[in-house]
């Protein structure tokens, strides 16, 4: 009998539990669809980074910043999920630079967009992370060694990262960080929706979710 | 039935009573932080040191028949998780000031995340629950001494 009382209040809570957050995540999908109908804006600016074909019908917008580890790691990984579906995959480039110092990054890598080098300098940023970022240790002098094999003009960029459109274009990303309550890097939105439980797979269905309604067999 | 099975029995009910107040707590504790993502301030992690074992020795204590050393095992942590709880009441009501107290990394402790019927904060919560238990154990206590 005590048995059963105490298993029986662990199953119900554990249940609560369970459907109490479905509940939750499936109004927060709600508001964020909505969102994204009516503030379409706040997922991507005119500034925004972008790849793929403008005629894509899934967006995929990514909050990351080029000093994060974890956002290094999906590049290729997003990379081999829009290789696979040409034309129906848009990637938008968002920034949200949480930890104290990685805007610099965000700066380096938008003044290289100006020299025409910007995907090119990002690849460079993501697999020399390990000897300028390793453990939240960041040494820019260090990116300054690997940077050129992106071939870019690096007294150029030391010129450019501090102009003030750049800084504009921080405030603004970080403004719609606030609005949209991305927390952590990265931070996936896929036509709006947010990607509820962080994981390979849980992004690789999210997307495949979009293209299955948008591009029905 | 003698009357000292019946006397057993109570005790058996408060003390689980003790162990449902903490196992829903704990649980609305990480549902806060889990799904909603609440990020817990380091007061509030010290309740939630004092609150999650509590499970765990209420649970012991009840079987397989009511062992009245749970009490002696379970009233400091109630006791300093209810101070915790009374101090963050306190800071976050605003009747101590925010400036001496010692979370400034991170979330603030004075973080409004939730109040129910526009009041009810999570320390305040906190603080009734701890308060309950402190409550039933000493009535736990009383009875088993007699």
């Amino acid at each position: 009998m005590k048995y059963v009382l105490i298993g029986a209040t662990c199953v119900i809570l554990a249940f609560v539990f369970v459907v109490g957050s479905n509940y939750y995540k499936e109004q927060q999908s709600a508001k964020y669809g909505f969102m994204a109908e009516k503030n379409s804006e706040l997922f991507i600016r005119d500034h925004s980074q972008t790849l793929g074909s403008d005629d894509a019908k899934v967006y995929l917008v990514e909050f990351m910043d080029p000093a994060c580890e974890t956002c290094a790691v999906f590049a290729p990984f997003i990379k081999k999920i829009m290789d696979a579906n040409p034309g129906k995959i848009k990637l938008v480039l968002r920034y949200a630079p949480f930890h104290d110092g990685a805007d610099n990054f965000v700066k380096i890598l938008e003044a290289a967009r100006m020299q025409g080098k910007y995907w090119e300098t990002l690849d460079v940023m993501f697999k020399t992370q390990n000897v300028w970022a390793s453990h939240g240790n960041w040494q820019p002098e260090r990116l300054w060694e690997v940077l050129p094999r992106a071939g870019v003009d690096i007294k150029q960029i030391k010129k450019d990262m501090h102009s003030p459109a750049i800084a504009k274009i921080i405030e603004q990303d970080m403004a719609d960080v606030k609005a949209l309550n991305v927390q952590k890097t990265p931070g996936y939105f896929v036509n709006g929706k947010p990607l509820q439980t962080f994981g390979f797979k849980q992004l690789y269905q999210l997307i495949q979710s979009e293209l299955d309604a948008k591009y029905p067999k | 039935m003698s009357q000292t099975d019946k006397s057993i029995d109570i005790n058996w009910m408060l003390l689980f009573l003790c162990w449902l107040m903490v196992t829903v707590s704990a649980t609305i504790s990480v549902f806060f932080s889990s799904v909603l993502e609440y990020e817990p301030c380091v007061l509030c992690w010290y309740q939630r040191i004092c609150l999650f074992p509590l499970i765990f020795i209420f649970a012991t204590g009840l079987f397989p028949t009511f062992d009245k050393s749970v009490i002696k095992y379970a009233l400091p942590l109630t006791i300093v998780g209810g101070l915790i709880a009374f101090y963050h009441t306190l800071l976050y009501a605003g009747i101590i000031p925010e400036n001496i107290q010692p979370c400034s990394k991170g979330v603030s402790c004075t973080e409004k995340y939730f109040e129910l019927f526009g009041f009810v904060s999570i320390p305040m919560l906190s603080f009734f629950a701890f308060s309950t238990l402190v409550t039933l154990l000493i009535i736990l206590k009383r009875r088993t001494s007699k």
